[in-house]
Order: C-alpha cells, then sequence, then structure tokens
C-alpha cells in the first residue's frame, strides 16, 4: 500500500512573537505554538494524493511534548497515523542534525511500513531556511524534489512521479524514480476547514511517541546541538539608522511636501507615460 | 580534518540561458572581499552544457580560477548531478568557504551538498566577513522570523558554507579583459543511472510581476486593514507606473500572491522610489528593501520601525493622504504636460 509521510513542525507563531529586547531571544510565552504553515501544505497534499491513489499518510515531528498538538491537527487535515520524536538530546540541532535525527526516525516508520513517498513544506517559518527536507532526502539516498508545485502523476507500478517544480519565470515538469522527497510550494492547495469526522478522531488521536532509545543505529554525536556544525555566535538587533525626516502637518500640508518630493523625480514618471 | 589543506573562496555560478545569474556577480564582489582579506584565491565553479564561453565574465567581475563541468549531463539543473560535481571538485580542490546565490537551485543544491560533505550552511545570508587570521566565515541573517539578526559560525568543518540574498552583496565594476585560470574537469555518471530526467521547462506567458525589476514599488502592509483597503496600493501604484509590493502578512492573510512580498522570504527591491505605506518595518521587511533610492513611508503609529528604515515619513492615515496624492498627482502630472 502507497506509504506517504510528511515531515512536520511546530513553531511559535512568529507573526506575533515578541522579542525580549535585553536578551534578544523570543519570548515564547508571548506566542501561540502553531502547525507550520508551509507544513499544512504538505500534509495536506498528502492527503490529497492518498484520495487519489490510495494509501496511508503518516507525518512525523522532532520536538517537545507539546507538539503532539501539532500531530493532532494534521489528523484533523487527514493524516492517519503520527510520530513524535522528543529527547532532550535532540536539543539545539541545527538542519544538519534535525534532517539525521528525521531519517531515524522515518527509517523506523519504514520497517513496520516502507515508505514511498516523503512530503515537506518548503521552509518553517522559526528557521525559514528549507534546508531540512532535501537533507532527509540525501540521508536516505532518495531524489529530492524542491519547488513542487503540482503533482501530475504517481505511477506506482512502474515507480515513478512526475511533477512541476516552480522556476522563477515557470515551472519545469519532471519525472523521478519513487520513492523520492517533495518539497512543497503553499501553492500547491488550499487547506481546507477540516471535516468533522477528522475533528473528532484527533481530540482522541494519541501519537507515537519515540525517544532516541526507542530508534535504530544511531549516532549519539550526531545529534541535537553536539551534532550541529553550526552555531549561533551572537544575536544583535542591527543598529538603528538616524531614520528619515517627518513631513508635518495636516494631511493636506503633509501632501503637498511629498508631491514635491515626488516631482523632482518627474523623469521617472515621465519615461512611464509611453509619450 | 586539517583546516590548513582548504584554502580559497568559490562562488557557485548560476547560469541559464547562456546568462551568469546577476547574484552570482554580486556573490563573486562579496568573495573577492573575503578572498582579499584571507589573502586566497576565489574560484568560480561553473556547471551546465555550453557553459565554458562564460568564464569570460566569471573573470572580469573577479574571479581568479574557474572550474568549468561542461556535459550534455548538466544541460538542465537537477540536484543529483550538479551535486556530484560540487561534491568532487570540494574533494580535490578544498576551498575553505563555499556561497551560493539564496536562489531556489542555490538553496536546492546547498542544502544536498551540506549534508553530504557534512559541513554547515547558513541560509538566506545578508551580510559576510571572515576573520582574517582563522578563517572563520561571519555569516549573518535575519532570524526568528526576522526581528533579529544573528551571526552563524561554523567552526569544526571545512569548507563553510552559506547562501546568500540577491541584491544585498554588490558586484564589482567588470575589468574588461581580465583573465585567470580555466580548470576543465568532468562527472563519470550515465544519463541512464540518474534518477530525475527534466521532461519539459515551460515559461510562463503571463505578464510576470517583476517587483525586482521596477523603479518604482508601492507596498502595503496589515496598517490598510482589509483586501479591500489593500486596493488603495494598487491605485497609487497604477498612477504612479509603479509595481505592487507587500509585507508579509498580506501575502499570508491573502490579499497578494506571493511573487509581490518584498524582504526575506520574499523578494529583495531598489527601486528608485519605495512605498511602504502601513508597513511597520519588521527586519525581515527591511532588509528587502533598504538599498531602495528613495524610502517614503506611510504609517498612523509614529513609533513604527519603518520610519527608521525611510527617508521621507508622515504620520497618519493612508486612507486619509494616499487618495489626495493621487488626485494631485495627477493633475500636477496633467498641467506638466498642457505646459510643455
Amino acid at each position: 500500500m502507497f506509504h506517504i509521510v510528511a515531515c512536520i513542525k511546530q513553531v511559535p507563531d512568529t507573526k506575533i512573537i515578541k522579542m525580549n529586547p535585553k536578551t534578544n531571544t523570543m519570548d515564547r510565552r508571548t506566542a501561540p505554538a502553531i502547525l507550520n504553515p508551509y507544513d499544512a501544505h504538505a500534509v495536506e497534499e498528502a492527503v490529497r494524493l492518498k484520495q487519489r491513489y490510495g494509501g496511508t499518510v503518516s507525518v512525523v515531528t522532532m520536538g517537545p511534548p507539546p507538539a503532539v498538538s501539532a500531530i493532532k491537527k494534521c489528523i484533523e487535515i487527514g493524516a492517519d497515523e503520527g510520530y513524535l520524536i522528543t529527547d532532550r538530546r535532540f536539543a539545539g540541532a541545527d538542519t544538519l542534525a534535525t534532517s539525521y535525527a528525521v531519517t531515524k526516525a522515518i527509517e523506523k516508520i519504514a520497517k513496520t511500513r516502507p515508505v514511498d513517498l516523503i512530503i515537506c513544506g518548503k521552509m518553517s517559518i522559526d528557521g525559514d531556511t528549507g534546508q531540512v527536507g532535501p537533507g532527509i532526502a540525501r540521508r536516505l539516498d532518495i531524489p529530492p524534489l524542491t519547488s513542487v508545485n503540482k503533482v501530475v502523476d504517481i505511477n506506482q507500478e512502474e515507480g515513478y512521479v512526475v511533477v512541476h517544480r516552480k522556476l522563477e519565470d515557470g515551472y519545469e515538469v519532471v519525472q523521478s524514480t519513487l520513492p523520492c522527497l517533495f518539497s512543497v510550494e503553499k501553492t500547491i492547495n488550499d487547506v481546507p476547514y477540516s471535516p468533522m469526522p477528522n475533528m473528532l478522531k484527533a481530540a482522541r488521536y494519541k501519537p507515537h511517541i519515540w525517544s532516541v532509545d526507542d530508534l535504530e543505529d544511531v549516532d549519539i554525536k550526531q545529534l541535537g546541538l553536539k551534532g550541529s556544525p553550526t552555531i549561533v555566535s551572537k544575536v544583535w538587533a542591527p543598529q538603528k539608522p538616524a531614520g528619515g525626516t517627518f513631513l508635518e502637518g495636516n494631511p493636506a500640508a503633509q501632501v503637498e511636501q511629498l508631491l514635491q518630493i515626488l516631482l523632482e523625480k518627474k523623469e521617472l514618471f515621465e519615461s512611464k507615460e509611453g509619450m | 580534518m586539517d583546516f590548513n589543506d582548504y584554502k580559497g573562496v568559490w562562488v557557485f555560478i548560476e547560469q541559464k540561458d547562456g546568462e551568469v545569474a546577476s547574484v552570482s556577480l554580486e556573490l563573486l564582489g562579496a568573495g573577492r572581499k573575503l578572498a582579499d582579506k584571507r589573502g586566497v584565491e576565489l574560484a568560480g565553479i561553473l556547471i551546465g552544457e555550453h557553459v565554458k564561453p562564460l568564464t569570460k565574465t566569471v573573470f572580469e567581475y573577479g574571479a581568479d580560477i574557474v572550474y568549468v563541468y561542461d556535459q550534455p549531463l548538466f544541460k538542465h539543473y537537477r540536484t543529483e548531478t550538479y551535486m556530484k560535481a560540487l561534491l568532487e571538485c570540494s574533494d580535490k580542490y578544498k576551498p575553505e568557504i563555499i556561497l551560493y546565490g539564496a536562489t531556489s537551485t542555490g538553496k536546492d543544491l546547498a542544502s544536498a551538498v551540506a549534508t553530504d560533505l557534512p559541513t554547515g550552511l547558513t541560509a538566506d545570508t545578508t551580510e559576510l566577513d571572515v576573520e582574517e587570521e582563522t578563517g572563520l566565515l561571519l555569516a549573518s541573517r535575519p532570524a526568528f522570523g526576522g526581528n533579529i539578526m544573528a551571526t552563524i559560525l561554523c567552526k569544526k568543518y571545512r569548507p563553510q558554507m552559506a547562501t546568500v540574498r540577491a541584491k544585498v552583496m554588490k558586484a564589482l565594476p567588470p575589468e574588461v579583459g581580465r583573465i585567470g585560470k580555466v580548470v576543465e574537469e568532468t562527472v563519470s555518471l550515465k544519463e541512464e543511472d540518474i534518477r530525475t530526467k527534466v521532461l519539459e521547462i515551460v515559461k510562463e506567458t503571463v505578464k510576470k510581476v517583476r517587483i525586482d525589476e521596477a523603479d518604482i514599488v508601492v507596498a502595503g502592509g496589515k496598517g490598510l486593514g482589509s483586501y479591500e483597503g489593500f486596493q488603495l496600493i494598487h491605485h497609487l501604484a497604477e498612477t504612479l507606473g509603479g509595481a505592487v509590493g507587500a509585507s508579509r502578512d498580506v501575502v499570508e492573510a491573502g490579499w497578494i500572491d506571493h511573487p509581490h512580498q518584498v524582504g526575506q522570504t520574499g523578494v529583495t527591491v531598489t527601486p528608485k522610489i519605495y512605498f511602504a505605506i502601513g508597513i511597520s518595518g519588521a527586519i525581515q521587511h527591511i532588509v528587502g528593501m533598504k538599498n531602495a533610492g528613495l524610502i517614503i513611508a506611510i504609517n498612523k503609529d509614529k513609533e513604527a520601525p519603518i520610519f527608521q528604515n525611510c527617508h521621507y515619513g508622515i504620520v497618519g492615515d493612508a486612507f486619509e493622504i494616499v487618495p489626495v496624492l493621487i488626485e494631485q498627482f495627477k493633475h500636477a502630472l496633467s498641467s506638466d504636460k498642457a505646459m510643455k
């Protein structure tokens, strides 16, 4: 049976989060933890492919115990199973150590149910890197297909997929052998409101929870902070520039001043007139 | 790993349709500074089909060496093939730093290469420096959703790698006739062994939004309140003959599509005039527009960070100011024409 694994992450809502100005760290209390919005599209695509081709959708995440709620959100979208790997030894992982740990989890999942396709979101909104997806693909030695914005066909019998990969000025049609890994664009689908039966299932759902000791052939040195080649040496608020000149007065006066500033650059507008 | 074996700064040269991508030229400029500070050579690594003539451009923009992989296998970008070339080349010539444009190709390639080497990779860098003595790369980027900057180091591995945002670094003025050493290499991969095939490239014929090429960008933020309110931005852009930009919030709210997003996870723009209307000015937005020639900000909140990053600021209600501006601007332009 076709088995799709979606990789997800629980993230603080960076739109809301406030920084502690003294320490330059995130004040996590100020922001709710949500399912990374890009990953919602990854799960939604997995569910749609399940509807088209049959099969099972599993989601996997690494994170602290509250990440269970992100898994439940995926069950609402329509995933069948959820796996959380959680352990102090995963803490402080950069993208390389993260892809290592998640790969170990996927290998374990694959022991009971072989994996045909892995789908990741384009990136996470707190890390903004997009590096973990291709990293997992390399570790599993399967082709990474990034920037996927349409799945044209999955041919299980002959073992290949055809997708569109978004380019700066269009897209390319790519064929790849299965298994492979997609990281998908937000434009690949719209995530609708979840159907009530899924909500009920999610409320009751208990994900599989694994620690490092539940995984197999793990090199502890490659996990967490220790396994991370990159370190954050300093975090700083950029120097505030001097700032601009305020145009004072009532709206009419403000517009008048602004107009004069714009008209000094008149040549820009005239070229636009096409005269 | 003996760090003394690793010498030189490399730039992955992205090319398409017989041209070197502008981000690669910018990185040659940035790489030149790093290489000079370290007293090492700057190299370009150029992969593709029929790309050898591009070495001339790479030298003119600052490289001392170009490693060239010119094979039919490389006609289209594929992670598997390009990665193989980069890994083999890095293994053979051992650079201390490799820079990639933070384009979809550059990010895809760098992520795969970093995993296989393995080494650390910093994404979407906006500032680069190097420690003269140790060769440690200081790669800085907006972090945590773009509210602050973080400097990332990779102390234990070589080469150090970073993807770098387009339009943030400056290309050097090309030095015509400047030449260097061409090193030709090949990879021994057979087409039938490669698991991915590009079947077709489709150029979208619909009029593309290229806000990064516009002279005037009018950008709106969450302060406009709603999709309907955001239409004000379209009106002003139309009047001025400019392109429409948007903050991340607005794109996530669905008021406009992602190609219009200015900032860290959108497009970097350097227009002659940039309007930021109802945009508070998170760092992740600022990095995408701070090099604009003239920045005009309109916001209700006098404390909004955007006012620290503009040339002229108006504290006020965009819905009171912009419609009047549109009208008076049209009037000024037409009376100006009448005088001619």
